[in-house]
């Protein structure tokens, strides 16, 4: 940027700070010097970095604008399009023991990992973030969402198992009473105290207290996660809350491995004692099993096997169901015939931007060859007629298609008085790929006819009178003398056609009905209908790569800067 | 093109079967219609070939032959079918008079070059008929919209009133429903309140960054202008999905601030194409004598460069407008109910309940289309003038 040299081969005749700059450097005698005695050359550099950064200046708040307002939503978009932390941030436990499992065995994951799951699904399910993971996974796998919906539900009940003999071996454990003075930091129960609920003060978040957290570290692990959730997610007061039915299971845990709960002291101690004692006895929970009683699912090889491809952070998950793909055990896979979808759909929409582009060239090329060769006044006349519909807002224009193409329309009414089609044939003009592409055509016509008429504008009539004179017939001087003139022309319409049509949305939506739609129509349908936006970004990353890529070629073909509107 | 060519009168075996073939065709329509093709082509060709024999050879008056052949057609058109069919009648009369005429006496020929063969001056006449065609193609939705709109009925075609021009076949009722139903009149309210701010936004940004773009240095000039000009070129679905993404994480989703920016966003890049096209023809050395007279910067450009570039200004301030009034997809996914626009109201209209008011709004923003189409062609013309004026 600030480079001293001047920048580039140089358009600008006259007294720029680069031309004298250059007369600068040819001068071979010594060092001239401005006004102010400081050397020529150092005084025209400052000069021409005054005039970049000015310029740059004057640009910088619109680049900000447009980089805020529109780059970085397309770049949230693509991100979207491999991103996938729902799956390791809901089930943090079970994603880190699926590491080691081997899909592969033939043998669903080891009772341990259950555990993990039992603690994720009961946390996810009372932050209600397990219907969400469910809806998540189930466009991999159908029949997942309904699986997490019954066991956010079943995990309450294996709760239930360790809490109800607690609770019934001593009405101590009951209470939230009981368990905040147990749990808590003597300075915390302290705070507690002196919280007045509704002054509308923050909550005092609660401290474990570390005796019980070096005994104790599964119970205190998982109060601390009920407290957190108590306090400022539901934002309870804890000290009326009784714990999650899960912190029983941590405790059981925590007892029947042997905690050291003599050397604990205070309240509750003696209880912990007790019940230290009386667990050896507990009626036990095998997580797995009982998570195979919410659903036989849990023990299907295919549901882990789908929940272990999808714990990544970034996937490519979602681009390989963009192009009909989807992840399996060894790798990319190509989905079940009857489920391909996609491509169908991006090879239909190419082939219906193209033939709409066909048709603009077909019906762009005269009429653009008549503006460039009638007289001005009658051109401008004409133009007009192009210009007015360019103008013209778009939903007017697909308003105005479907009230003619309709069975009861403009059109079929004509041709059934004509005589042309019986009146109870009327021809299907709309809810398809006809009406589409006939509605598609005339909104791009002008798309077509401006870049033509601005190329055949430049060619002069005189070569093909030359061509005639020379004794070529009709044809030959059109199709060798006219017609390779008018192609760049063809290019820049046709890239400038087809680039627009390939992402068109409301026409299609309108006049399309089922077959006629295009894939922007499915990428608007996952945002707002499915829900699934991993999908629609990757559909929509996939299509802008390609638009982008007509478009570097448009940029080659006709370049940025020659983009004319209108005339 | 005034390539006279001397021209003669032809003779009657020539203009008369042409005449004749072109009556066979419009004898086609009408015997369609009327369920006889075939007695259609034969009697439309024996009887506009009497007519162009009779007219040309025994009536001879050019004038009084045309406006007789329609006035005659007319009444005939009139007995087969009412007004609408007179009027139609009428249309063939003068047709076919004018085309007796115009062949036998030589005129078509005036304006071509003297050396085109015959099936040359065929073809030249053929292919401006295609490109009527073409052209009509254009402009009918256009014009058929007009018409429904003032339709007395629910229903989108013309029923037999309007054609027979029965003033109970028209009523205003669907501009009367448009100017007192709130839904709509909400929705222009909307608009009214986007589509400017939009525009200022864009119209300020873009100003000031194609006068930096059009200055002698700039760095990374290309890369810059693609940026600028990436608005236009993504496709809108992409756009709105993206900006319904990012903008729903910033909590920007679903507010009146939200669409306006996004707006201006897409108003963005006509902006910059229209105004650094208007700046490649300013001649800087007109700054620098203000400069030089003691006018300082912000002086200079309010004074001098402002008033030069004001018409690329505007007529970019008006594409950035029509695009953010007309636009849908984003203000779809980035506006919540709140900000329902007009061309949102329209969409929903067709896509659900679809009701006539659509097509008096249809007429009502074509009229305003209109109005803008002229401006900016105005304003194109002012700023050649304006150009063409200052030392190159």
């Amino acid at each position: 940027m600030s480079d001293n040299t001047a920048t580039g081969p140089d358009q600008f005749t006259g007294a720029t700070p680069d031309n004298a700059l250059r007369a600068a450097d040819n001068a071979d005698h010594g060092p001239m010097l401005a006004a102010d005695g400081t050397p020529l050359k150092k005084s025209l550099n400052r000069a021409l970095r005054r005039q970049k950064l000015r310029a740059l200046m004057l640009i910088a708040p619109l680049l900000v604008f447009i980089l805020v307002a529109f780059i970085a939503p397309i770049a949230d978009m693509l991100f979207r399009s491999v991103e996938n932390q729902i799956v390791a941030d809901t089930l943090p436990r079970t994603t880190d023991g699926l590491a080691a499992w081997d899909s592969t065995s033939g043998e669903i994951p080891p009772p341990e990992l259950f555990e993990g799951l039992y603690k994720d699904i009961f946390i996810a399910s009372e932050r209600k973030l397990h219907t969400r993971l469910g809806s998540r996974l189930n466009y991999e796998l159908t029949g997942v969402s309904s699986l997490f919906r019954k066991s956010g539900r079943g995990v309450e009940d294996i709760g239930e198992v360790y809490q109800d003999q607690f609770e019934d071996f001593n009405e101590f454990w009951k209470d939230a009473e009981n368990w905040n003075p147990l749990m808590g930091s003597a300075e915390w129960l302290e705070d507690m105290a002196g919280w007045d609920e509704k002054s509308g003060d923050r909550q005092p978040a609660f401290e474990i207290r570390d005796e019980v957290a070096s005994v104790l570290p599964e119970t205190a692990a998982m109060y601390e996660t009920f407290a957190e959730f108590v306090q400022f997610e539901d934002e309870d007061n804890l000290l009326k809350e009784d714990p999650w039915a899960i912190v029983y299971s941590a405790l059981y845990a925590d007892l029947s491995a042997g905690a050291d709960v003599a050397s604990l002291s205070g309240p509750g101690s003696a209880e912990l004692q007790e019940a230290a004692v009386a667990v050896a006895d507990f009626e036990t929970v095998d997580y797995s099993a009982a998570f195979e009683e919410i659903d036989k699912d849990w023990h299907s090889i295919e549901v882990w096997q789908t929940i272990q491809t999808y714990s990544p952070a970034y996937t490519s998950g979602y681009f390989l169901n963009a192009v009909d793909m989807k992840k399996g055990p060894d790798g990319p896979e190509m989905r079940p015939e009857n489920e391909r979808l996609y491509i169908k759909l991006f090879i239909r929409t190419m082939i219906m931007s193209l033939v709409i582009t066909g048709s603009c060239i077909l019906l762009g090329y005269p009429v653009a060859w008549i503006l460039a060769n009638l007289p001005a006044r009658t051109a401008n006349l004409l133009m007009i007629l192009v210009l007015l519909p360019f103008w013209t807002s778009l939903l007017v224009r697909t308003s105005a298609w479907k009230v003619m193409l309709q069975q009861q329309g403009v059109i079929n009414d004509t041709l059934v008085w004509l005589g042309v089609v019986a009146d109870d044939s009327r021809l299907a003009l709309i809810n398809n790929q006809t009406g589409t592409i006939i509605a598609m055509t005339h909104i791009l016509l002008p798309f077509m006819i401006l870049p033509l008429y601005s190329v055949m504008k430049t060619i002069p009539p005189t070569y093909l009178r030359a061509a005639k004179s020379l004794g070529a017939t009709d044809w030959t001087a059109f199709w060798r003398v006219y017609f390779p003139q008018s192609v760049p022309g063809i290019g820049a319409g046709s890239i400038l056609v087809f680039i627009l049509a390939i992402g068109y949305y409301i026409t299609p939506e309108l006049v399309g009905g089922t077959t006629g739609t295009f894939i922007s129509n499915r990428i608007a349908y996952h945002i707002s209908s499915s829900l699934n936006w991993g999908l629609a970004a990757a559909l929509g990353a996939i299509l802008l790569a390609v638009v982008l890529g007509l478009y570097w070629a448009y940029d080659k073909i006709v370049g940025i800067d020659n983009v004319k509107l209108g005339g | 093109m005034v390539a006279l060519t001397p021209i003669s009168r032809t003779p009657v075996s020539f203009y008369v079967p042409v005449v004749a073939a072109a009556g066979a065709f419009a004898g086609l329509l009408v015997g369609t219609a009327q369920g006889s093709s075939l007695l259609g082509i034969i009697l439309g060709a024996a009887l506009m070939a009497a007519v162009a024999y009779v007219l040309t050879q025994i009536i001879k008056e050019e004038k009084a032959g045309i406006w007789g052949l329609t006035a005659l057609l007319a009444v005939a058109g009139f007995l087969m079918g009412g007004i609408a069919a007179a009027l139609i009648g009428a249309a063939f009369g003068w047709f076919f008079g004018w085309f007796s005429f115009w062949l036998y006496e030589g005129r078509y020929r005036a304006k071509v070059a003297p050396y085109l063969t015959p099936r040359q001056v065929l073809w030249h006449f053929t292919f401006r008929v295609i490109c009527g065609a073409i052209l009509v193609f254009l402009i009918t939705p256009i014009l058929v919209v007009m018409p429904l709109s003032f339709n007395a009925e629910d229903f989108f075609t013309f029923t037999p009133e309007m054609l027979r021009f029965d003033p109970a076949g028209y009523s205003m009722k669907h501009y009367e429903d448009f100017f007192t139903n709130s839904d709509w009149q909400g929705a222009l309210k909307n608009s009214i309140r986007i589509a400017p701010a939009a525009t200022l936004l864009s119209v300020g940004f873009g100003t000031l960054a194609a006068i930096g773009l059009s200055q002698p240095h700039v760095p990374f000039r290309r890369a810059i202008m693609a940026i600028l000009i990436s608005p236009m070129i993504v496709p809108l679905i992409i756009s709105a999905a993206g900006m319904y993404f990012f903008y729903s994480r910033i909590g920007l989703q679903g507010t009146y601030a939200g669409v306006v920016l996004a707006h201006a966003a897409l108003g963005i890049p006509f902006v910059i194409i229209t105004v650094t096209a208007t700046l490649v023809g300013f001649d800087n050395s007109l700054t620098r004598a203000a400069a030089n007279m003691g006018a300082n910067p912000v002086t200079t450009f309010f004074r001098v460069q402002m008033p030069l570039i004001l018409p690329g200004v505007i007529s970019g301030g008006l594409f950035a407008f029509i695009t953010s009034f007309d636009e849908v997809v984003v203000v779809l996914f980035v506006g919540s109910a709140g900000q329902k626009t007009l061309p949102w109201q329209m969409f929903t209209g067709l896509r659900e309940q679809i009701s006539p008011t659509i097509l008096a709004v249809a007429t009502i923003l074509v009229i305003v289309s209109i109005a803008l189409l002229t401006v900016v062609e105005l304003l194109r013309r002012r700023s050649e003038r304006l150009r063409g004026m200052s030392p190159s």
